[in-house]
């Protein structure tokens, strides 16, 4: 019970962080709006896992990657795959001069299923696949880019450079994956339809369970020696290092882990919204996470969720009412919380939260006056 | 390649070479003023695609105000377009060192997020001032038309004025950065900021200047761009990656580096677009370099400051 509190809580703050988000998207969103909104908010929060997976890497690890969308595509796209595949079966595309292959493949004149597509046809491959895959991708670029101490700028653009790769091959490689429309029209899941407002209650509720069983693994590995050692790494490397240990392993695991949870993230993404498209791997989303992470937190596994949520809502907002203002507030705001507020939201409520509680008698327990649970970011790091 | 004669092949391979030069010329300005910006001081500026946008929509403004009001200036009004493009781009870029870079040089991924938000304000300034739409300026006479040395081989004239273009203006940094009293400043300052400043040159006055020639020259780039392409609010974040790309294969802070990745690059790039499709070229050519990169981090020439 004390392992349980201390280690996947995080203390008596942690919990009550956890247990207020859980009860936001767990009870109050699902009662107060509608299943088109609510749809909307299991969309936002499959972004939140690629948000959480960067608050590891960035706020803990301290190695910025720019592409975490590759992860979050191959996630998704692997989804899409196994349902495209079942939508395409020899019955439904009985008018194509290839039956059995995906539209897109027949349009294409492509006659046979590419040898990448096979394994796609078995969901508990297709959900191997969802978490191999990113984890092993990673594994390769982690290690040949750490092993070799490149890191910080460096590490940033050469992932950047890997989803614009990606993103260019898939709009290029039509026949293959779709092209710039993406993989549509999926439809069933094992003969389960997918499109109803029930299946989609589903999802949302299997979405916010794993999103919080991820934050449950975050903090375990946070709290653990793994934890602490990413944190002595962010800030002196070097002496991490002549302590004799490989820095090096823990940077690859760390970016792994976020691999694999930036995938689930996007494997929910497609179950949820019947699509995947080359608009979700690229430059744009994969810089769009990171703010998400920046604006909630970049220490802060929970704060990421918040700011997930908060900017989607406002782009869908502004959008609707504003829009040539929404890139005007959008810029505004990374420009401001990265100057004013390096820790984010969470970071405001840590240091103006008690302003709030100090009225109620129990505030003293949730800010506790000599120091408080979450690491601070160094700001005078170099 | 079968159904090519050798005769035609080198044509093809003179006239996508030089294709590959106008696209060197561009990325090469372009990658100048970034070699300059983080190569020198280390800051990461994902607005300086828009900077050459900046400089481009000023070509274009120009142009649209000349043809207007005075139509018998339109041969001459290029020149002037590119020396206001490299003012009006080192302005901004000099106000945005002030009111933002400065606080954040001591992080340098943070800078990375500030410019992008930047760069966004930026895009949405061109959509509301210009419009979404792209545009290009109305070239003077003397840049139209093609040299034809042999019967197969057309070389576009407006490529070969931005090659001489780029030439000077790649002159004119090397003089400025490796002959002048302030380049021996700048290099100073990356050397050793805290001995520089006891040895009493303005720290802070340098990084400002600095920054602000990198935009400039991101400015000239942008005028030399519209003579090859047409302009839009988002033409300079397809640039940016690619121009990261040059600057960090040619080693970061060497100025040799950096031209002779950008030659390398779009080479590789324009003679394969020739072969397979303009996207495979793209994906080879970043792949090629990526895994260049992972077995050689630190670049084609690597640089000798002491970080």
């Amino acid at each position: 019970m004390q392992f349980i509190y201390e280690k996947l809580l995080g203390g008596k703050q942690g919990a009550v962080g956890f247990f207020i988000l859980a009860a936001l998207i767990l009870i109050v969103l699902p009662l107060f709006l509608d299943m088109f909104r609510l749809n909307l908010v299991g969309k936002y929060l499959t972004y939140a896992f690629a948000a959480v997976s960067i608050v590891l890497l960035w706020g803990y690890g301290g190695t910025l990657s720019l592409g975490q969308g590759i992860f979050f595509g191959l996630g998704g796209y692997a989804m899409a795959m196994f349902l495209k595949l079942e939508a395409s079966s020899p019955e439904n595309t009985a008018i194509q001069s290839t039956p059995g292959i995906p539209d897109f493949m027949d349009w294409n004149q492509l006659t046979e299923l590419p040898w990448f597509w096979l394994p796609f046809h078995s969901l508990t491959l297709t959900i191997i696949l969802i978490l191999v895959v990113p984890a092993a991708f990673a594994y390769l670029i982690g290690a040949a880019m750490f092993k070799r101490r490149v890191g910080g700028v460096y590490f940033a653009i050469i992932t950047q450079v890997i989803a614009v790769i990606l993103t260019v091959l898939i709009v290029g490689q039509q026949g293959f994956t779709g092209g710039i429309n993406g993989i549509t029209d999926l439809r069933t899941l094992n003969g389960w339809d997918i499109t109803t407002d029930s299946a989609k209650l589903i999802f949302y509720f299997l979405n916010a369970f794993l999103l919080l069983g991820v934050i449950i693994v975050g903090r375990f590995i946070l709290t653990s020696k793994v934890g602490s050692l990413l944190l002595a790494m962010k800030d002196k490397e070097d002496r991490v290092r002549f302590s004799g240990y490989d820095v090096a392993n823990f940077k690859i695991f760390i970016f792994c882990i976020a691999a694999v949870i930036a995938a689930i993230g996007g494997a929910m993404f497609t179950l949820q919204v019947g699509f995947m498209s080359p608009s979700f791997v690229g430059i744009v989303p994969s810089i769009e996470m990171v703010i998400f992470a920046a604006i909630g937190g970049r220490m802060s596994l929970i704060g990421a969720v918040y700011g997930t949520l908060l900017i989607n809502f406002s782009r869908t907002m502004f959008s609707e009412s504003f829009p040539e203002l929404w890139l005007f507030l959008m810029g505004g705001l990374f420009i401001g919380v990265v100057m004013f507020f390096p820790n984010g939201l969470a970071g405001i409520w840590q240091s103006y939260g008690h302003y709030i509680t100090r009225y109620f008698a129990f505030a003293d327990k949730f800010f506790p006056k000599e120091k408080t649970n979450l690491p601070q970011l160094n700001t005078k790091e170099s | 390649m079968g159904e090519y004669t050798l005769n035609e092949l080198g044509s093809i391979f003179a006239m996508q070479g030089f294709a590959g030069i106008s696209l060197f010329s561009v990325l090469l300005l372009m990658a100048l003023g970034l070699a300059i910006i983080f190569g020198q001081m280390g800051v990461i500026n994902m607005a300086h695609g828009e900077f050459m946008a900046v400089g481009a929509y000023v070509t274009y403004f120009l142009s649209s105000m000349t043809e207007t009001y005075l139509p018998g200036f339109m041969p001459y009004y290029f020149l002037f377009a590119i020396v206001a493009a490299f003012f009006v781009a080192a302005i901004i870029g000099y106000f945005a060192e002030y009111a933002l870079i400065r606080h954040l040089y001591k992080r340098p991924l943070d800078t990375l997020l500030a410019t992008w938000g930047l760069s966004l304000i930026m895009q949405q300034c061109f959509r509301s001032i210009f419009g979404a739409r792209e545009v290009s300026p109305t070239l003077p006479e003397w840049l139209l038309g093609s040299y034809q040395p042999t019967e197969n081989i057309h070389i576009p004239l407006n490529g070969m004025f931005v090659l001489a273009l780029t030439f000077f203006v790649t002159a004119g940094v090397f003089y400025l950065l490796f002959k002048s009293r302030w380049g021996l400043r700048v290099r100073a300052t990356t050397q050793n900021r805290q001995m520089s400043g006891a040895v009493g040159i303005n720290t802070k006055k340098v990084d400002r200047y600095t920054f602000a020639l990198g935009c400039g020259i991101a400015g000239i780039a942008g005028a030399a761009f519209t003579t090859i392409a047409s302009t839009g609010p988002t033409t300079g974040s397809l640039y940016i990656v690619d121009t990261f790309m040059v600057v960090v294969f040619g080693g970061a802070a060497s100025l040799f580096g950096t031209i002779a990745s950008a030659f390398s690059i779009a080479q590789a790039q324009s003679i394969l677009e020739f072969f397979i499709s303009g996207s495979m070229a793209k994906v080879y050519t970043l792949l090629v370099l990526v895994l260049i990169l992972m077995f050689k981090p630190e670049g084609l020439f690597a640089s000798k400051v002491r970080r």
